[in-house]
């Protein structure tokens, strides 16, 4: 589909902030762990030496070095994938991070495999029958998952299928499996709790999304035309609704993030969240760094990515130059809230994002109208502002 | 005597006991002041400085409004919790540093909120009046902007304590909030959670707090009637 340039300014927009947020954030990091009170060398030393010793290590590890260098050249490390060595084990932390990075992602790779189907399904199912007994009962469910701290549905897991049912063992005991019994045995806790915790996100979401499209002028006269309710969402809204839909599933896993980190210490599992909390407990600044960016990175891209998805998604955005040219607006973005119908000689609100067509000499634009009992296609004109 | 560690519920210890002992619906009374205590203590500062700053933002617009936007944007770009892991690992973990902590990572949520909706009133025509008659910033903040946009602030301090008490607990059950001997309702289920296995009542009652005051304010602000909760444009 051709896309206007108005779309790729405001997705290049949308890129520019993401650095700009990258670097304030990685920023942060650095200061935050930097400019503690006490001095790492000392800290690393202990109270026994001698100022000497302190002064040498600091020359070593480059402490005395003004902060702002000491950023540029941590940030330039990240970038070239120079990540520095613990402080604790004096190993290199791309290597420490290796491995654990795998068992992270191997993680969020099953829960979103897992998620993303059931999760769509029973949002759309719900939206579809929405006040049924189903919607209610999904609703609920999906509420209380998501007023709770992870760790409770965590524990609510393990009581339930660990001590309970006696199906699964509690804890997950290292991913160096053989069989595929076991295998599933180790990852099922973690999965099952961060299933619940991304899954309840991702269904509200997409339950308001295909919510929102169902509530549109054309879906209620694909309605009044004597669609079936099954035709009218699928045929009519589904199609409409998919780019919110993605948005909802890229922001819904942005809440892997924060789930990973105490589902990973609850079950013991070796991914970097548990790295990162181990490394809090013993102060390894280096490796709290790393940690903490590659969460960021992951995070922002994924809020990136599902801003991305809305501006692409958005119709308004999709018409091309050409028919851009012949709409009363220099931006689509700019849609007029209230206008004129010329049929019904009355205001109305147009819908937002139907505009089929305009005519910038005589200022008039084409959308699907709802107005009281009058749904249709009309002509409108948009109030002078 | 009940001396035994994960006790079962009794007519002694209504609750039970936890790893050591002790009565666990006192330490489930006594971890209220935390949980609680911390997270209002936050959110209060948090919406206060978020509220404040937005409605300055909205009416001053220019540069001020553009450059604080972006920078407390780029904050809520950090996830919440890592945040709190981050603070923590550097500074260690005290009460005085936890209720900032949670303000820093709610205080641009609360910024955002409040600029959209003082930006909304500041278009409208009785502020373009104020303004008009030659009104100083000040006045237009707290005469004209401010009564607008309690009513969706408060329900959005309302939601804001929720997430404030998810974290606070979610720290605490890391290690890394409230310190023992004081506990919170966070720190009981980390302490004893070796008695999950045992299926101990003992983890399950500081849970149970914790969801019934999350679901419970949760579903207060759902239930607020709409020209309440919702921005009045």
């Amino acid at each position: 589909m051709l896309r206007s340039k108005t779309t790729w300014l405001l997705i290049g927009k949308r890129l520019g902030i993401a650095l700009i947020t990258l670097v304030i954030v990685s920023f942060a990091v650095f200061f935050a762990t930097e400019l503690l009170p006490g001095d790492v060398a000392e800290i690393l030393l202990g109270q026994a030496a001698t100022p000497e010793a302190v002064a040498g290590l600091r020359e070593a590890m480059g402490l005395d070095e003004p902060a702002l260098m000491r950023f540029l050249g941590w940030l330039g490390g990240l970038l070239t994938g120079d990540l520095g060595t613990s402080y604790v084990n004096r190993m290199e932390i791309a290597e420490l991070l290796s491995g654990r990075l795998a068992n992270s992602l191997r993680l969020a790779g099953i829960v979103t495999i897992i998620c993303v189907p059931v999760a769509l399904s029973l949002g759309i199912v719900a939206a579809m029958w929405r006040g049924s007994l189903l919607d209610r009962a999904v609703s609920m469910l999906t509420i209380s998952v998501i007023s709770v701290p992870e760790f409770m549905v965590a524990t609510l897991a393990v009581l339930i299928f660990a001590v309970w049912l006696g199906w699964l063992p509690a804890l997950s005991y290292g991913v160096n499996v053989d069989s595929l019994g076991a295998m599933l045995r180790a990852y099922a806790m973690p999965v099952i709790t961060l299933s619940f915790v991304v899954s309840a996100q991702m269904i509200r979401m997409t339950r308001a999304a295909v919510i929102e499209t169902i509530n549109t002028p054309y879906v209620e006269m694909a309605l009044l035309k004597g669609a079936s309710r099954k035709r009218m969402v699928l045929v009519h809204a589904l199609p409409n609704a998919l780019g919110p839909i993605a948005n909802a599933v890229a922001l819904s896993l942005s809440y892997l993030v924060g789930g990973v980190i105490i589902v990973e210490t609850v079950f013991n599992y070796p991914g970097v969240a548990k790295l990162m909390v181990d490394a809090v407990s013993t102060r390894d600044l280096p490796l709290i760094q790393s940690c903490a960016m590659i969460f960021c990175v992951s995070y922002l891209s994924l809020t990136t990515l599902a801003d991305m998805i809305a501006i692409l998604s958005n119709p308004s955005c999709a018409i091309d130059d050409r028919f851009l040219q012949n709409l009363p607006f220099s931006s689509p973005a700019h849609s007029p809230e209230h206008g004129l119908c010329l049929q019904l000689d009355r205001p109305y609100r147009p819908c937002r994002h139907a505009v089929l067509g305009g005519d910038r000499r005589r200022r008039t634009m084409a959308c699907p109208i709802s107005a009281g009992r009058d749904r249709g296609l009309g002509l409108f004109r948009p109030d002078e502002r | 005597m009940g001396w035994d560690y994960f006790g079962p519920m009794s007519g002694e210890f209504w609750m039970g006991t936890d790893y050591l002992g002790r009565d666990i619906l006192s330490r489930i009374l006594m971890g209220a002041r935390f949980t609680v205590g911390i997270a209002l203590a936050a959110v209060t500062l948090a919406v206060a400085i978020g509220v404040v700053l937005g409605m300055i933002a909205a009416v001053l617009g220019g540069w001020f409004d553009t450059l604080l936007s972006r920078l407390l944007d780029a904050f809520n770009g950090i996830p919440s919790l890592l945040f709190g892991l981050v603070v923590v690992a550097a500074v260690g973990s005290s009460i005085p540093v936890l209720i900032l902590t949670l303000t820093a990572i709610y205080m641009p949520g609360s910024f955002r909120f409040a600029r959209a909706l003082a930006v909304n009133i500041n278009t409208m025509d009785f502020v373009t009046v104020a303004r008009a008659r030659g009104e100083g910033t000040a006045y237009l903040i707290t005469r004209e902007i401010f009564p607008n946009i309690l009513g969706p602030v408060l329900a959005d301090l309302g939601l804001r304590f929720v997430f404030i008490v998810l974290v606070l607990s979610g720290l605490s059950f890391l290690g890394l909030g409230v310190q023992p001997p004081n506990a919170d309702w966070g720190a009981l289920v980390r302490e004893n959670i070796e008695g999950l296995s045992l299926g101990a009542p003992a983890v399950v009652f500081p849970s149970i707090a914790i969801a019934s005051l999350t679901i419970s304010v949760n579903m207060f602000i759902d239930n607020l009637p709409t020209r309440i909760r919702d921005r009045s444009d």
